[in-house]
């Protein structure tokens, strides 16, 4: 806990950049813990197998994602998409294999808040908020701070969260309903907040889990913008079954099926791939 | 005593010569003497003729209708007065009988000397359970020995003649000669009996400085065989002890089979299933009544009826339960919890309205008195074998219920995914209505099960909630085979602790097993893994 | 930039929350006891012993009531064991008592009659220092809070939830009952304590002595609500409401809702200790029946009844609730019973928000039927009605999520 919350503390929110843009850093000497992006590889999974009562959920599945990215993960039901995320936010141990956060955190033996405290924040395919918490403070709690008991006891906002919240809120469009209670918005409006959530979470890797599903075909290209411009500055893995919206964030594309890598690359190359078409796009 | 041994050996000899004869009216007369120790020398010397006569002589002293009238002593029959020695009727009847009075011991001796005697009964059962008898209670081995001797040589039937061979050492235990004692402890040796292991106890203690048994060998002997025994033993009380586990367990297991149902399968959260029960044990107080006082001649199958009635009573409570307050809080665990606390506390009140706060009496029917005797020391009562047999056969019945029924299928259906049951047409209200209505009844008959061994009264319910509740936890939520298991293996298992710590502390180190165990699998023994656990 | 706890205090609770207070305050500590020495019997105004050994029993029911309610209400834990707690600060105090009593007792020994009966020679080590006041007042916080905090790291580490919760909370008290039924665990088994004589050296029923325990369970009743107040306002109440509403979230935004739920259960017990410990030497007796699985269920339906999720609501449920008892025992014993039961299924089919809930219904249909005849001509704009229904789903939201 004291280890994973110095992590986020005391990464230098400025100096990642200079990591990301790919140079190894011979001889840089890492705290216990802290994101390694010496390889500019921020997640790293290998080999990973789960099961349940003996069905295959992920099925010797590897998977990288880089520095910055933005990667779309497609696949039909029950390819192991959402068990993948639960693999890496740790919320389902797996029975095999490797997740690793950077070069060094074993998200393997992590739990959930201290996997968040290490920077990855996930949106559900439901959105998940507080709805008996207003907007605003749905934001204040997902604030990147410290998040023990004993802070929160006493904890005050100061001025810098409080022009963060306000960023977030006009970012996500919600400045106009931060008072009003989170369960009273819109479903498009919901997974705004949660991906705002996220956002003030200053997470390095958002896993994104259908986020555009139930949205208005304006909101979706509004959410496509939004992703498109952290693309860089944070790496992003989104699940979507909506081709627009893919086609629309633009990055590398990855295809699961029946818990493995079936092929990898833009979406074009993918949506040519005749295993794919046979597997999920055509038919 | 070595007068009363010497008197003995004369009158066994004596009777060795003058057999099928009328008995001797000397030896009878002993019978009449004021002094003690004549007429246990009397009775020694009946008992050890072996003899039809002796024995109707005997029965009549136990029976106090033995007198003496007009110099001789004679049987008072009904109006008759018969002659002991021969049994011929005397007429006319003397006047006066004065009858022959025992003080307990004798009585003892006599009880003891008239089980002697049946060992030569010609009837293999009367033999048979004399010997039990004197397995039971020997009393003066020596005494018995000479009778013993006989009885060993005369026997044929193997079963009888064990029995007689252990008896035989025991007698001779008592034996002068340190080689008799001996043969006597190496026979011993060979019994699974408690008595005999108290027997052989004194012959390793010491008095002062001195063993008691001064033979070293037969010391050694005694030794040896005592650990024998105790192994026999051990193997017997670990047995019984499994027994009164699993038929703990069963009951378990039948107060659990319902919760199964209504908790683990529907995920309702029924604080009033111990009343559940409760309305089954008192349906079968119900019927014992109604038999008793209607059909008074078929009241040892009361039982019969009542397993019925118990789960269609307690079947129509629940579901008239599930229709009024449960059926609104599906998906509300806690307040469906409260609720049906609440509920609990009316049928709680309405059977102390109805019945009275006091326990009734619910008798077991005359087919499930006694028991079978295993081994020496374990004996099972038929009660709690009829009860371990019952909840097998609910256990069936449940299980073929749930899996080769359209029912049970419409119930997997309705908890698996409940609007797509509905969607394809299952009538998803009136499935959960009957699976409640289906577990309750259970309880009901797991209450008839109670009301055989339990107490019957208004507050009887909530005792078992506890348990039932844990059972259904360790078990896993929606697995029968978890139940199952984790019935018998709570009553097994508390059973020991029982036996090693004391019956609180047992439940307490059970309940703090239970929380540790959860710790190391939150969903129970027979868990499903998946992403749709937690949802 | 932190503000000082005092401010933090004041600005929690508001003027009106104050005045509440002051109020309390000066009824309890002055009228009552005025009331109570110097009017004569026959006076109508006069409080009677019983009223006020009858009202500062409740007073420490409400205490636990309000600390069920931190975890139930606003932590969505509903614990069936909190009846535990109060009863082991109850126990804890009650060894002070016992002390106190001296060689009084029936057997003239310095050993608690109980002990004498079992010819134990000295006391148990346990019993060490439970003629110091302070130390029994340390013990009746501090074992609950142990206990609790102990069973709590346990259950919540491995994420037991919901009614296995309960469950298990119900199995925790039913075993400590057993334990304390016992001759040689050292508390009096089925009788537990009672006769006790004195309290610091002041008769136990001298009535300055009940008036001073009244008002002190007035004062704990102010002080615990202070401190809801003050939790609930802060950050951790927020977070802890959200633990209740979709901990899932919770934990991906980087909280570790072990510690939240821990502290919040292990404050409760804590006050239901206190609670305990005031509420035996006003009652007079302490036993293991206190720690029956039924006396915990009914703390819930005290909280039930007010309104969870508000702090005054379990003030309002043990008021009720008690006071109905009081009065059916002694007029119809034999329909306590179904009235409890009923209170049950009623209260958690059709009052989910409790009697609180609904007096804010009552007075916002008031306002609402004001609002409406005000524009008379206007049926409704679509915007009103929006925020009606949204108003009049949201309570119903907040108890389901609380049972989730």
């Amino acid at each position: 806990m004291r280890v994973e919350s110095s992590i986020s503390r005391n990464a230098p929110a400025d100096g990642q950049q200079e990591h990301w843009d790919g140079e190894a850093s011979t001889g840089h000497v890492l705290k216990p813990g802290e994101l390694d992006l010496s390889h500019n590889v921020i997640l790293y999974l290998d080999d990973i197998t789960v099961s349940f009562d003996g069905f295959r959920a992920l099925n010797a599945l590897s998977l990288q994602i880089d520095a910055g990215e933005l990667r779309c993960i497609i696949g039909p039901n029950g390819a192991g998409k959402t068990t993948m995320m639960d693999v890496i936010t740790g919320k389902t141990r797996p029975d095999s294999g490797k997740a690793f956060f950077g070069q060094t955190i074993d998200l393997t033996r992590m739990t959930e808040p201290q996997i968040a405290h290490a920077g990855i924040g996930r949106k559900f395919q439901k959105p998940t908020i507080f709805e008996h918490h207003t907007v605003f403070e749905n934001l204040e709690l997902a604030l990147k701070t410290d998040k023990r008991v004993k802070k929160s006891l006493f904890a005050r906002l100061f001025g810098d969260d409080l022009d963060k919240i306000a960023d977030t809120l006009r970012q996500i469009r919600l400045a106009d309903q931060a008072d009003r209670p989170a369960g009273l918005l819109s479903h498009g409006q919901k997974q705004w907040l949660e991906i705002g959530m996220l956002l003030v979470q200053d997470p390095k890797l958002l896993l994104l889990d259908e986020p555009v599903a139930g949205m208005t075909d304006d909101e979706t290209e509004r959410t496509a913008e939004l992703f498109v411009s952290l693309k860089g500055k944070h790496s992003l893995m989104v699940v979507e079954h909506d081709m627009a919206f893919v086609e629309a964030l633009g990055g590398k594309v990855t295809v699961l099926c029946e818990g493995s890598v079936l092929a990898e690359g833009d979406l074009a190359t993918v949506q040519a791939d005749p295993r794919v078409i046979d597997v999920y796009l055509g038919r | 005593m070595r007068r009363f041994l010497l008197s003995l050996g004369l009158v066994l000899g004596l009777c060795a010569t003058g057999a099928r004869a009328d008995l001797d009216p000397a030896a009878l007369k002993g019978l009449a003497s004021d002094d003690f120790d004549a007429k246990q020398a009397a009775i020694t010397g009946l008992a050890a003729t072996g003899d039809a006569d002796a024995e109707r002589v005997l029965k009549a002293l136990a029976d106090d209708a033995l007198a003496v009238a007009g110099g001789r002593v004679v049987i008072t029959a009904g109006g008759q007065v018969l002659d002991a020695a021969s049994g011929a009727a005397i007429k006319p009847a003397p006047a006066n009988p004065e009858s022959i009075g025992l003080n307990n011991a004798l009585r003892q001796q006599v009880d003891g000397a008239l089980a002697a005697l049946r060992l030569f009964s010609a009837d293999r059962a009367e033999r048979l359970a004399a010997a039990k008898l004197l397995l039971a209670d020997m009393g003066d081995g020596a005494a018995l020995l000479p009778i013993l001797d006989k009885a060993v040589k005369a026997e044929a039937d193997g079963e009888i003649k064990t029995i007689l061979a252990q008896l035989h050492a025991q007698a001779r235990l008592t034996s002068p000669d340190a080689a008799v004692r001996l043969a006597a402890v190496q026979t011993l040796g060979e019994s699974a009996s408690p008595a005999v292991k108290a027997l052989l106890l004194p012959l390793i203690e010491k008095q002062g400085d001195a063993y008691l048994e001064t033979d070293d060998k037969v010391r050694y002997a005694a030794q040896t065989a005592i650990k024998s025994i105790e192994g026999r033993l051990a193997w017997s009380e670990t047995a019984g002890q499994i027994f009164t586990g699993v038929s703990l367990g069963s009951i378990l297991l039948l107060a659990a089979l319902g919760l199964a149902i209504t908790y683990g399968v529907m995920g309702v959260i029924n604080m009033a299933h111990g009343e559940l029960l409760m309305i089954g044990a008192y349906s079968a107080y119900a019927m014992q009544t109604l038999f008793r006082a209607s059909f008074p001649d078929f009241v040892d199958y009361y039982l019969v009826a009542a397993v019925p009635v118990a789960f269609f009573v307690a079947a129509l409570v629940g579901m008239a339960m599930e229709r009024t307050v449960i059926r609104h809080l599906y998906g509300r665990p806690l307040e469906t919890l409260l609720a049906t606390w609440g509920l609990s506390l009316v049928l709680i009140q309405a059977a102390r309205l109805l019945f009275g706060a006091q326990n009734v009496e619910v008798a077991n029917p005359v087919w499930m008195s006694g028991g079978v005797q295993i081994a020496e020391n374990l004996s099972l009562p038929w009660n709690r074998l009829v009860i371990v047999a019952f909840s097998g056969f609910v256990l069936l019945l449940v299980w073929l219920m749930m899996n080769k029924t359209r029912l049970g299928m419409f119930v997997r259906a309705v908890t698996q995914n409940r609007p797509m049951a509905g969607c394809v047409g299952v009538p998803t209200a009136r499935i959960d209505t009957l699976a409640f209505g289906i577990g309750s009844g259970i309880a009901g008959l797991g209450g008839v099960a109670l009301s055989q061994i339990a107490n019957v009264g208004p507050d009887m319910g909530t005792g078992y909630i506890v348990d039932s509740f844990m059972v259904v936890v360790l078990g896993g939520v929606g697995q029968l085979a978890g139940a199952v298991w984790a019935a018998l293996g709570l009553g097994v298992v508390s059973k020991f602790l029982e036996g090693w710590a004391g019956a609180v502390i047992a439940k307490i180190l059970v309940l703090v097993f239970i929380i540790i165990f959860i710790q190391k699998r939150p969903q129970g023994l027979f868990a499903l893994k998946g992403r749709f656990v937690e949802n | 930039m932190r503000t000082p706890a005092s401010i933090k205090l004041v600005a929690g609770l508001g003027p009106k929350g104050w005045l509440a207070v002051a109020i309390t305050a000066l009824v309890a500590w002055v009228l009552v006891p005025l009331a109570h020495l110097m009017l004569p019997e026959s006076h109508p105004l006069h409080v009677s012993t019983f009223a006020i050994t009858l009202i500062g029993k409740i007073l420490c029911y409400a205490v636990v009531a309000v600390a069920m309610d931190l975890i139930w209400g606003y932590g969505g834990i509903l614990s069936l064991g909190h009846g535990l707690f109060f009863a082991l600060g109850g126990y804890s105090f009650g060894m002070y008592l016992m002390r106190q009593i001296g060689r009084e007792g029936s057997y003239q020994s310095d050993l608690p009659d109980f002990m004498v009966f079992l010819d134990w020679k000295e006391l148990p080590w346990y019993w060490t220092g439970s003629d110091h006041f302070l130390w029994a007042i340390f013990l009746a916080v501090a074992v609950p809070g142990v206990i609790a905090w102990i069973f709590g790291y346990f259950a919540f580490r491995s994420r037991i939830k919901g009614v296995y919760f309960s469950i298990i909370t119900q199995a925790l008290t039913y075993a400590a009952m057993l334990f304390f039924f016992r001759n040689e665990t050292g508390f009096g088994g089925n009788n537990g304590f009672t006769d006790f004589k004195r309290i610091l050296g002041y008769s136990i029923t001298a009535p300055e002595t009940r008036l001073v325990l009244f008002g002190l369970s007035v004062a704990l009743l102010l002080g615990t609500l202070i401190l809801g107040r003050v939790l609930i306002a802060s950050k951790f109440g927020k977070v802890l409401t959200a633990i209740r509403d979709a901990e899932s979230r919770v934990m991906f935004i980087g909280y570790n809702p072990l510690h939240y739920k821990l502290f919040i259960w292990t404050v409760s017990a804590m006050l239901c200790g206190l609670a305990g410990a005031l509420y035996v030497p006003q009652v007079g007796i302490i036993n293991p029946s206190e720690m029956s699985v039924a006396n915990s269920i009914e703390i819930a339906i005290w909280v039930a009844v007010g309104g969870r999720g508000t702090l005054i609501g379990p003030v309002f449920g043990a008021a009720i609730v008690n006071l109905s008892k009081s009065w059916f025992t002694t007029s119809f014993p034999e329909y306590w019973l179904f009235f409890l039961g009923l209170l049950f299924i009623l209260v958690t089919l059709y009052l989910p928000q409790g009697v609180v809930g609904l007096w804010a219904k009552l007075t916002r249909r008031e306002a609402k039927a004001a609002a409406a005849q005000a524009k008379a001509e206007t049926p409704a704009a679509p915007a009103a009605r929006n925020s009606e229904s949204n108003a009049a789903e949201l309570p119903a939201g907040a108890a389901k999520g609380a049972s989730a």
